[in-house]
């Protein structure tokens, strides 16, 4: 289970709506407890790069990954799953998002439009890797 | 060479919980077959089927990517750091994967919802869409309580509830989500641990909240469809331009003393609720359900057809209520329906549509204007205790009351004279012109109507509205006198 506030859920949003059609992405930090992870904010990853950066695939190099590692660190949090917008399609990870991912990490993904994000789920690696399973959102207001 | 591996948070659960390990190694490969020798699950997670290190698993040596060095033959040295880091794929979707992509079932909802899955219209697939659809209820009142508990039974996997008032005695005559024990509780409160209680393996997300322009857009973009179960005109109007400016079905319901409404206002596939009535009624015209009343059961009928269509919306099915208006009579028990259509100079569906983001829907309907009179027309009025003061202190007033006969047989003032406000006119010489009028009705709000209608009649002497009705008297005055 991930717990998130509704308001840091609205940010992934508003960043998949603005960075359509282009996929948005981003880390989200917080905790790992005995009851999944507590997100405490989000950490948008900038969509500033090269039109053939766009089309690899990989939305996090981990360059940024580790410079949002370090910025978690200094406020006393973890990486502890990832976001990233599906422009015109289901808000469900791909078999390429399957083959590059961990357990653990929660995974979410919005779908998105021009003008407004629609459905929104968070997955969870099958720690054999073999799926994902959709993840339990628990919204809390803030 | 003792070397020493950062082990990421999320594979910590395949090396013992452990987040840095040492090992003996002259290489970065030979370090990480050392690691993987030893906590054999977390292989996989690195290292592909062809034992190469997988395209996304990044490996730094001092802050280095071994790739751009030797790769796994990088030479390691003694004290030296290792870091696995991942990079983070994204992609769209193959459309075969999403049917595979609904959430599963666990055997115990199986069991719960085995009467939908014998059923081939719903089915296996139909209940995984349940579960994953997701639905957001206008109000908690009468319409809302059926609404809910029935969507929240069939498996709807996030319902969202939007109310911000507290649950009151003259509520549970209709409103069966809530009970008695949760008096003064705030409603939403109250109806999530109804929903709760009725299927806990559903999500529910509340919003205390009054449903305005401003949060409107951003609410309904959460949800999949949006059922109104709203008493009033202006936010009427919003839920619909709302969900015509994000694209989602409006489950539209209304209900009024006897007579109940329903249909669905989709504008993508048919009529919204401007097609049908592009101006509100003028403010007043059409009594409230605290006004006029309702029979308690209404909701209910009305409540669990808005229920069956959002239920058939989400399975797909094809003879939804688009188009259709179906009017139900309570007391004569007949349904009658009507054909709706679209009209294409609809002001926010149509094709050269003027409304493009959301109004005041107040202004709109007219309420504002309404609820604050012209300065010329100013109304007195006076409070319940400053009625009971003047009554003691013996100063000369009458006090008309302008409800109906039969709410005059729940409670009344003392010393009162009824006169209905549709005979206050007709019946204006009755009302001493010399003496001071404090006329009262049950809120306050047809006694501001016949005051005004009686100046517009001519009527000379001083009139006074008493703030609140009899429903303040008792508040404020005497608990004795019933509140309904």
């Amino acid at each position: 289970m991930i717990t998130i506030a509704n308001e840091q859920l609205n940010e992934i949003r508003e960043h998949g709506v603005r960075d359509h059609p282009y996929e948005c992405c981003g880390l989200l930090l917080g905790r790992f407890s005995a009851e999944g992870k507590i997100v405490q904010e989000t950490y948008p990853i900038s969509n500033a790069r090269e039109e053939s950066a766009k089309r690899n695939r990989f939305l996090i190099t981990p360059e940024e990954l580790m410079r949002g590692e370090r910025y978690a660190r200094g406020r006393d949090l973890e990486v502890v799953g990832f976001y990233h917008s599906h422009p015109d399609c289901p808000a469900v990870p791909s078999q390429y998002d399957l083959e590059h991912a961990w357990p653990t990490y929660s995974y979410i993904i919005v779908s998105t439009t021009a003008d407004e994000a629609r459905d929104l789920f968070s997955w969870e690696q099958e720690p054999d890797r073999s799926k994902f399973n959709p993840e339990e959102i628990r919204v809390i207001r803030g | 060479m003792p070397v020493t591996i950062s082990i990421p948070a999320p594979l910590r659960q395949f090396a013992g919980g452990q987040s840095q390990i040492s090992v003996e190694a002259k290489t970065a490969g030979e370090a990480l077959d050392q690691l993987t020798s030893t906590h054999a699950a977390l292989r996989r997670h690195l290292f592909n089927d062809q034992n190469a290190l997988r395209n996304f698993v990044n490996v730094y040596l001092n802050d280095e990517d071994i790739r751009h060095a030797s790769g796994p033959d990088t030479p390691v040295k003694d004290g030296d750091t290792i870091m696995i880091v991942p990079s983070i794929a994204g992609g769209a979707v193959i459309e075969s994967e999403v049917a595979q992509s609904l959430p599963e079932l666990s055997n115990e909802e199986i069991l719960r919802y085995s009467r939908h899955l014998i059923m081939p219209e719903v089915g296996m697939q139909g209940q995984r869409k349940l579960k994953a659809a997701s639905v957001l209820m206008i109000g908690t009142g009468g319409l809302g309580a059926p609404v809910g508990m029935y969507l929240a039974a069939a498996g709807v996997g996030r319902i969202g509830i939007v109310d911000f008032d507290v649950v009151e005695e003259s509520n549970l005559q209709r409103q069966i989500i809530h009970g008695t024990k949760d008096l003064g509780r705030k409603k939403i409160e109250s109806a999530r641990d109804r929903l709760r209680d009725i299927n806990p393996h559903i999500e529910i997300e509340t919003h205390e909240a009054r449903l305005t322009s401003e949060n409107a857009l951003r609410l309904f973009r959460n949800y999949d469809i949006i059922v109104d179960g709203t008493d009033n005109f202006p936010t009427r109007y919003l839920v619909n331009d709302a969900c015509v400016l994000t694209g989602k079905p409006n489950v539209y319901g209304s209900i009024f003393r006897f007579e109940g409404q329903a249909s669905v206002f989709w504008a993508e596939k048919g009529a919204c609720y401007r097609c049908l009535y592009p101006e509100p009624p003028p403010p007043g015209l059409v009594p409230s359900c605290a006004e006029g009343g309702v029979l308690g059961v209404l909701p209910g009928i009305v409540g669990a057809i808005q229920a069956n269509e959002t239920i058939k919306i989400v399975l797909g099915a094809e003879d939804l209520m688009i188009n259709r208006l179906l009017l139900f009579d309570a007391w004569t028990m007949k349904f009658r329906e009507f054909k709706l259509r679209k009209d294409p100079k609809c002001p926010v569906c149509g094709e050269n549509a003027t409304i493009k983001e959301l109004i005041d829907y107040e202004e709109f309907c007219g309420v504002a204007a309404h609820q604050a009179p012209q300065p010329e027309t100013k109304l007195e009025e006076i409070s319940a205790t400053e009625l009971n003061a003047r009554r003691l202190r013996g100063d000369k007033i009458q006090i008309i009351d302008v409800r109906e006969p039969h709410e005059f047989e729940i409670a009344r003032i003392p010393g009162t004279k009824l006169i209905p406000l549709g005979h206050v006119v007709g019946r204006m010489n009755e009302i001493d012109p010399e003496v001071e009028t404090i006329v009262h009705c049950k809120g306050g709000v047809r006694s501001a109507k016949a005051i005004q209608a009686l100046k517009r009649a001519g009527y000379q002497g001083r009139l006074i509205n008493l703030k609140g009705g009899i429903a303040a008297w008792s508040d404020d005055v005497d608990p004795r006198v019933a509140k309904y």
